[in-house]
């Protein structure tokens, strides 16, 4: 719950509720990036690698720590269970 | 050193690891005990165990697993409330998957769904939201836990709801605040902490200026650190430093994702739904004055408390059960009587057995148990 895990986000769904879709490890789903526009428009943030916490981006990271990041998480057990999580959700 | 290979860079572990040693033998001969350093947060407790980190360290620091497993430290009393709302009629009670298991005085979630209550594990709490909009029939609660960390995930659900209109929505709110639980810890007279690893993610939120007064009023250096092994040791042998040097600071190893001033964004939704309550119960723990929020009147509308009849009583930890005593780093989970007795990650008794962010969890999971036993044993004759 409290590690998140890296993604990048890959479109806008929806400007006004500040909501898009991030790829983590190919799986898609809809998040939160209100915490990480800043005082850009909301489209500028596609391409943005990403730290996702229960379906909020929390914080911007390069894509060397986005992978290093993912593959400690995936020693860890930690990037199934939020895979799994996700998935599970059904909200893609 | 039975993992370090594993490390991504197993040289500059290596490294580390003789510079924290060299760091050690330097300190006070005269020392009576070990450095007592605690990591605060169940991610990195989870990290240490993983990777062996403990058993890399040299016998003068000891590490003591810190509160910060949200699931970990909820009471008895929290998950007999949420049961009850989860049994209330037309209600469907969403939850994230670590709270499921953890043993109310009566059943836990899992259990109330088992005998048929509408208990659904969700990812996000946008997912109960979503699931309000596709049941307008139904009351959908949503379970909120955690530290600063999670908090502006559900403030910001709160607020979609509200711009939405979304009417079936609720917040049972249950969310903890790290400052005075870490001043409760230091004011324990059952502990003598020498520094801190700072958690990582609350403060990605909160920044670090929130623990300046560790150092100031406390005279403790804390060190924030990251989620990996190398981010451990690093922040370990920064705060070692500081003790050898005479220093006590709050540094930030943690910089990549934690800003000093935090995230804005999150702050601003925290602020605007949830104030300070005045106490809140901690499992093991007991009553911590100002370390739990609730939500702001203005936000009436989407909370549980004021939705529901909550019983909120007090119960009592199970008297065998010494989660209190470890969650404290007064003991380690293998001096717990139920620990591997009664008490494990299938069958958990105590709520440090449930997630995998609990020290007993971790213990289990990657600790030596055969040593463990043999050592209980002997401490027992």
């Amino acid at each position: 719950m409290c590690l998140g895990i890296p993604g990048r986000i890959v479109a806008i769904t929806d400007a006004s509720r500040k909501l898009a879709t991030v790829d983590v490890a190919g799986v898609k789903r809809e998040i939160n990036v209100a915490c990480i526009i800043g005082d850009r428009a909301v489209e500028d943030c596609v391409g943005d690698w990403v730290l996702v916490h229960v379906g909020f981006a929390m914080s911007l990271i390069n894509e060397e720590q986005a992978i290093e990041t993912l593959r400690i998480l995936t020693e860890l057990g930690e990037a199934q269970q939020e895979i799994a999580a996700m998935r599970a959700s059904g909200r893609m | 050193m039975k993992y370090v290979d594993e490390f991504r860079d197993p040289e500059r572990a290596a490294v580390l690891i003789a510079a924290i040693g060299d760091l050690a033998r330097s300190l006070d001969r005269a020392r009576e005990r070990p450095l007592h350093i605690m990591e605060v947060c169940g991610g990195h407790t989870h990290t240490i165990f993983r990777y062996g980190i403990a058993n890399m360290l040299p016998a003068e620091i000891e590490l003591v697993h810190g509160p910060g497993c949200p699931v970990c430290v909820l009471p008895m009393g929290r998950v007999d409330d949420c049961v009850a709302i989860a049994e209330a009629p037309g209600v469907i009670f969403a939850t994230f998957g670590d709270a499921m298991r953890v043993p109310g005085s009566r059943k836990s979630l899992l259990q109330a769904k088992a005998e048929g209550a509408d208990v659904r594990m969700v990812y996000s709490p946008l997912d109960a939201l979503a699931l309000a909009h596709e049941n307008p029939q139904r009351e959908v609660v949503f379970f909120g836990l955690g530290f600063e960390t999670t908090m502006p995930s559900t403030a910001f659900t709160v607020l979609q709801a509200e711009a939405e209109g979304v009417r079936n929505f609720s917040l049972f709110c249950n969310h903890i605040t790290i400052v005075p639980t870490m001043k409760a810890i230091l004011d324990s007279p059952d502990l003598e902490l020498d520094g801190f690893l700072g958690p990582g993610h609350v403060s990605m939120v909160t920044g670090t200026r929130p623990y300046e007064f560790i150092a100031r009023d406390y005279y403790r250096p804390l060190v924030v650190a990251g989620f990996e092994p190398l981010d451990i040791l690093h922040s370990l042998w920064l705060v070692l430093k500081q003790i050898v040097e005479g220093r006590c600071e709050i540094e930030n190893q943690y910089g990549r994702v934690a800003p000093r001033d935090g995230n804005s964004a999150a702050q601003d939704a925290i602020g605007k739904v949830f104030e300070l309550r005045e106490f809140f119960e901690w499992r093991g723990l007991g009553s911590i004055d100002h370390s739990g929020v609730r939500m702001r009147e203005a936000y009436a509308a989407y909370d549980a408390e004021r939705k529901f009849a909550i019983p909120a009583l007090h119960v009592a930890d199970p008297k065998s059960c010494q989660c209190g005593e470890v969650l404290k780093g007064a003991i380690k989970p293998w001096q717990c009587k139920l620990f591997g007795a009664g008490c494990a990650p299938e069958t958990p008794l105590g709520a440090l057995m449930v997630s995998s962010e609990g020290a007993c969890a971790a213990y289990y999971q990657y600790g030596d148990l055969e040593g463990l036993r043999a050592k209980r044993a002997a401490n027992a004759a």
